[in-house]
């Protein structure tokens, strides 16, 4: 039904229509709102005439003012959705960003090859119940030798290579004095392991005047070798995240009894024989024994009531099988390329 | 120990391989270090037999043999060696023989005369290093036998790596009864017959050191032949067992110490004056040694000496004035026993290890001089004949070392090995070993053999039993024995997390050695003194290091060498401080950064390391010590003076008054000295310093808003703002949450010599909402305090 008021409401809702439509961005299209529904625009101004009509036209015509006004709002807000959108789609282009530039801030560091290895080991041994111990450095010659069953001018101590500092002071040679100082200090069952450095006056292609060592010690009522075979197996299978087959092989520590060295089928070539092993398809990796009686008298354990095991193991050798390293010196040259190499 | 394992097959010979043999002795603890051919390959060679030697027409050096090798007809070689001779048995390499080194041997002619073979010399069988002409074989030698089936070389060398417990197997005869206990087979050991004395001269013995030499044999021999040679065999036999002939009376000696253990020594009886003493030696008295070595005896040592004097170094080496020479007829051979204690370590302080003091340190069989002796004896007579005299053999049987008996429970077995093995397989074996046993109710009393010195305590019988029973035959048992789960107090130090925390701030953690450059350190640290090592690998790492800083200025040097410009490092470990209550061995942590903040990167400036870079570090470590962060934990940053630091740029750290740690600039002078590119920066920090020792503990959250008032103020340049914020934390009562320092600013319109802080008072109270009265009246007491004690005043 066309339009009768003689207002012009049709032609002006038309052309009012028209400007939306052709609103670029949120500005004019607030121009075009202003222009014909603000308090001076041209449909409110429709609105003040209305009283210039004769008295029964005025309804229909106002009615006929509020539908023109209510389909200019709609047109405005769907015009106004299309040019918001409109806009976003354009802000997200403008901040497009290169992804695959690095980041920006601190890069780590990494930790030294045997703190890598030595974290492994102790949380080996920590989940079987082992606790950390540790002891000094400096040692006097009784716990390094003598409560340990090496007395002076025995032949296994000039096997040493000790670094002195005087007749009774010297650079521990092997981390078992901690176990001295452990059970004279503690009292059974006790369960220990003891990382650390020790040192030799030895220094060449395959020996490094100072290295790492850790220690272990379990003291019970109730232990036998067949114990410490099952902790050895379990801690190298777990250490090497194989099936390891293990070779004990009988030897000697003035102060374990039985002692043994332990074989680790060569992990580089599967026992087949390589430069590694020595064509041999083993690796000796630690040594370990039960208790010298000799060793629980000097600190006071008896030993009718107690039995215990040990073993020790070098760190450096079990990080070289681990990750390949060919060469004992570069751990302590430092060199932040090869350190970096295991951040 | 090396041996020719046919020699140690004359004695026991079970039937297993040459592999095999040697891999059971690894397995019984006795570790094979190798095994190699006795004799590289070779073929074709025949035992010779030399009929004629004729000169040859046109060579002066060669001559022409004929060769009977048994063959259809003889053989015409032609040789260069003098000692070619008619009526020689010789080994010859006929046509085809391959030598070692693959020299095939084909016909040839040598100027003119045609050769079909070639008369070898031991060098060209690869049996010595050395060799002067052809090898000569003995009378015996059978013509035209294959020459390395006649003298055994199919044999292998085994050489064991034997630990110092079991000196009893420096022998065939040690090795012998354990490879037939081992193999469970029979035991044939050489029977050693004694020599009935032809003439009655015997040497006076006196033994004036009983417990180092409890007994002591000798034999007087006279009219040996000094032109007789040691036989082939034996010399083989010694080669393969790594030892150099030497002369007949030196070749029986080492021989009868590698077949039963017992080393030997021939003195020339005609040079000993009157008589044998056994004595420690005299102070200064001086000994030529056979090696050629003048010492000087210490009175700790044990000699043997004549009237005149010491001649021997007991159990080590012969002295020169008394040793058998060429043209010796009449000798004195010596068997003895010296004490293990006596001899052990004397060798070593002489700068001397032989055959003979490696044995003797370890314990020689105390049974065995007698034995040992009759067997010399009967070896030297079928080499160099002579008068053997009656056995001399003097005692102390008071100080001979003496077995006792051992208990061995089989129960006491089962628990150490953790597996029960049968009572007469334990039996069975400890018997085959030597043992005399004994039944006694649950076991035995076992008597060891007198060569078992290791034998002390029952463990080492069960030891024994299961070392040849077998490890591999003990089970793998998986129970595990006493959790003992003591665990680490929370409020202790965990190092591991501190080390975490410098790797995630961009530290690279090193480990270098704990003795260090006395130089670098006395530079760093002058005027005290660190421990010194008595016997240190080189001169530069001579010292135990007083702080970590030497080696992490060593190793920034190294790194900077190798065109690694920018270097975050940090160590932990022990340090060694002498002090007057001994020796401290203090856990720390180190660190030293040089070059920039972070790696070079795009999208920031390169920020080059500074004090506060390292001290964000720092602080982040100490916050490890800490309940609720460093402010208020009682650790303080105090200007330090360290001639190793920059002065103006150095901290000492305190923990409640007391110094933990320091940490600064390295000194510009000993940077440019140590040739560091870039300005560097070192920390040190105690790390029992860094246990927090307390728990955290839980303070209700207030429900009520916090309010921030910023304060700028202007000081003197030299007032530390830790001493604003200590006297703002006081008087802003408890109301103060937080203190932030926003700014610190000098220059432009602050006067010269005042420098203006930006303070963020963050204030809260934990019951109520603070009204504006009580804020204004904090800051007010706040600026009051902080303008009467630094002069304080608000920036315009």
């Amino acid at each position: 039904m066309p339009e009768q008021t003689g207002l012009g409401i049709d032609a002006l809702r038309a052309a009012a229509l028209a400007a939306i439509d052709g609103a670029v961005d949120l500005a004019q299209l607030d121009q075009v709102r202003v222009r014909f529904l603000g308090k001076s625009g041209e449909l409110t101004a429709l609105l003040k005439q209305l009283g210039t009509l004769p008295k029964e036209e005025r309804p229909a015509a106002g009615q006929w003012i509020n539908q023109a006004k209510d389909a200019l709002q709609q047109a405005l807000d769907a015009r106004k959705a299309v040019l918001d959108q409109a806009a976003l789609t354009a802000r997200l282009g403008a901040e497009c960003i290169d992804v695959t530039l690095p980041g920006r801030g601190r890069q780590s560091g990494g930790l030294h090859p045997v703190t890598r290895t030595l974290r492994r080991i102790e949380r080996l041994f920590a989940n079987a119940g082992f606790a950390v111990v540790e002891g000094p450095e400096v040692e006097s010659a009784y716990h390094n030798f003598e409560a340990l069953n090496i007395p002076e001018h025995h032949p296994a101590r000039a096997m040493h290579d000790t670094f002195y500092f005087d007749a009774d002071r010297l650079l521990r040679t092997h981390t078992s004095p901690v176990q001295i100082r452990v059970m004279t200090e503690q009292t059974p069952p006790l369960k220990v392991i003891a990382p650390g450095r020790v040192y030799r006056c030895d220094s060449d292609l395959t020996h490094t005047p100072m290295f790492h060592q850790v220690e272990g010690l379990l003291v019970d009522e109730q232990v036998s070798f067949a114990d410490l075979k099952g902790v050895l197996y379990d801690f190298l299978s777990s250490f090497f995240e194989r099936d390891l087959k293990l070779r004990f092989r009988p030897s000697y520590f003035p102060f374990t009894e039985p002692s043994a060295e332990v074989d680790i089928q060569c992990v580089m070539c599967g026992g087949a024989g390589c430069r590694v092993c020595k064509q041999t398809g083993w690796l000796e990796v630690l040594g370990c024994g039960m208790v010298y009686p000799e060793v629980f008298h000097h600190v006071g354990i008896d030993p009718n009531r107690y039995l215990g095991y040990a073993f020790g193991m070098g760190v450096e050798r079990l990080a070289m099988l681990r990750y390949g390293i060919d060469d004992i010196r570069l751990y302590f040259e430092n060199d932040l390329r090869f350190l970096r190499q295991f951040a | 120990m090396r041996f020719s394992e046919s020699w140690l097959r004359e004695w026991v010979n079970p039937p297993v391989d040459s592999r095999t043999l040697a891999d059971q002795l690894s397995m019984a603890g006795l570790e094979v270090d190798s095994v190699t051919a006795a004799a590289p390959a070779f073929s074709g060679v025949r035992v010779g037999l030399v009929t004629h030697v004729e000169p040859h027409p046109d060579a002066v050096k060669l001559r022409v043999c004929t060769v009977d090798v048994a063959a259809a007809a003889p053989l015409q070689i032609i040789c260069g060696a003098a000692n070619v001779t008619a009526g020689q048995r010789v080994p010859v390499a006929t046509i085809g023989a391959v030598l070692p080194g693959d020299l095939k041997i084909k016909r040839a002619k040598l100027r003119g005369v045609e050769s079909f073979g070639m008369i070898c010399s031991a060098v060209e069988l690869g049996l010595a290093e050395t060799s002067n002409g052809i090898l000569p074989l003995p009378a015996g030698a059978p013509i035209g036998a294959d020459f390395r089936a006649w003298l055994g070389l199919d044999d292998v060398c085994i050489a064991v790596d034997l630990t110092p417990d079991r000196g009893d197997c420096l022998s065939i005869a040690g090795l012998a009864r354990e490879v037939a206990a081992i193999n469970r087979v029979h035991l044939t050991p050489v029977a050693a017959t004694p020599v009935a004395p032809a003439t009655d001269a015997h040497f006076p013995v006196r033994l004036e050191a009983p417990t180092a030499c409890p007994r002591y044999a000798c034999r007087i021999i006279r009219g040996i032949d000094p032109s007789a040679e040691t036989p082939l065999w034996m010399r083989e036999r010694l080669r393969r067992g790594g030892v150099r002939s030497i002369s007949p009376v030196v070749d029986v000696t080492n021989y009868v110490m590698l077949e039963l253990g017992q080393p030997m020594h021939g003195f020339d009886l005609g040079r000993l004056d009157q008589e044998i003493r056994v004595r420690l030696a005299e102070a200064r008295e001086q000994l030529t040694l056979l090696n050629g070595d003048d010492i000087v005896l210490r009175p700790d040592t044990l000699v043997i000496a004549d009237a005149a004097g010491p001649v021997a170094l007991a159990g080590i080496m012969g002295g020169s004035r008394t040793a058998v020479a060429d043209d010796t007829r009449d000798i004195l051979l010596e068997s003895a026993f010296f004490a293990p204690a006596q001899i052990a370590g004397k060798a070593r302080a002489y700068g001397l290890h032989t055959d003979s003091s490696h044995r003797f340190e370890r314990g020689v069989d105390p049974g065995l001089q007698v034995q040992a002796i009759e067997r010399a004896t009967e070896l030297l007579l079928d080499c160099v004949g002579g008068q053997p005299g009656p056995v001399v053999n003097v005692l102390a049987l008071d100080h001979l070392p003496h077995q006792a008996p051992l208990t061995l429970r089989t129960a006491r077995c089962a628990q150490i090995l953790g597996l029960d093995i049968p009572a007469e397989t334990i039996a069975d074996l400890l018997v085959r070993l030597g043992m005399d046993l004994e039944p006694v109710a649950g076991g035995w009393r076992v008597t060891p053999p007198s060569a078992r010195f290791d034998l002390v305590h029952e463990v080492d019988l069960i030891a024994d039993v299961g070392r040849i029973h077998g490890y591999e035959r003990i089970p793998v048992s998986h129970t595990s024995s006493a959790a003992v789960t003591k665990g680490t107090p929370e409020a202790a130090f965990d190092l591991d997390r501190a080390r975490l925390l410098l790797v995630d701030r961009g530290f690279q953690e090193v480990i270098t050695y704990s003795f260090v450059s006395p130089e670098l350190q006395a530079r760093i640290e002058p005027g005290t003194e660190p421990l010194v090592l008595a016997n240190p690998i080189s001169a530069d790492l001579s010292v135990m290091r007083l702080s970590l800083w030497s080696g992490l200025l060593h190793t920034a040097r190294y790194n900077q060498a190798r065109q690694q410009e920018r270097v975050r490092i940090f160590e932990t470990g022990l340090r060694f401080r002498p002090g007057r209550d001994g020796l401290r061995q203090e856990a720390v942590i180190g660190g030293l950064v040089i070059g920039s903040v972070d790696a070079e990167q795009w999208g920031q400036p390169v920020r080059p390391a500074d004090f506060f870079a390292l001290k964000a570090d720092v602080e982040a470590l100490l916050a490890l010590g800490t309940v609720g962060g460093v402010a208020g934990s009682g650790f303080h940053f105090v200007p330090a003076c360290h001639p190793a630091l920059h002065p103006g740029q150095s901290a000492l750290i305190e923990r409640d008054g007391r110094q933990v740690g320091l940490m600064g600039m390295l000194h510009p002078t000993l940077a440019a000295e140590l040739d560091l590119n870039g300005d560097a920066f070192l920390f040190e920090v105690e790390q029992a310093a860094l246990a927090t020792g307390t728990l955290p503990r839980f303070t209700p959250i207030s429900r009520f808003p916090a309010i921030r008032r910023d304060l700028a103020i202007v000081v003197d340049a030299a007032v530390a703002f830790g001493d604003i914020a200590a006297c703002v934390r006081s008087s802003a009562s408890e109301l103060l949450r937080d203190l932030v320092l926003f700014d610190v600013y000098a220059g432009g319109n602050i006067d010269s010599g005042r420098k203006s802080l930006a303070l963020g008072l963050i204030l809260q109270a934990s019951s109520q909402t603070l009204t504006d009265q009580t804020v204004d009246e904090t800051i007010a007491r706040v600026l009051d305090r902080l303008t009467s004690e630094f002069g304080a005043r608000l920036r315009d």
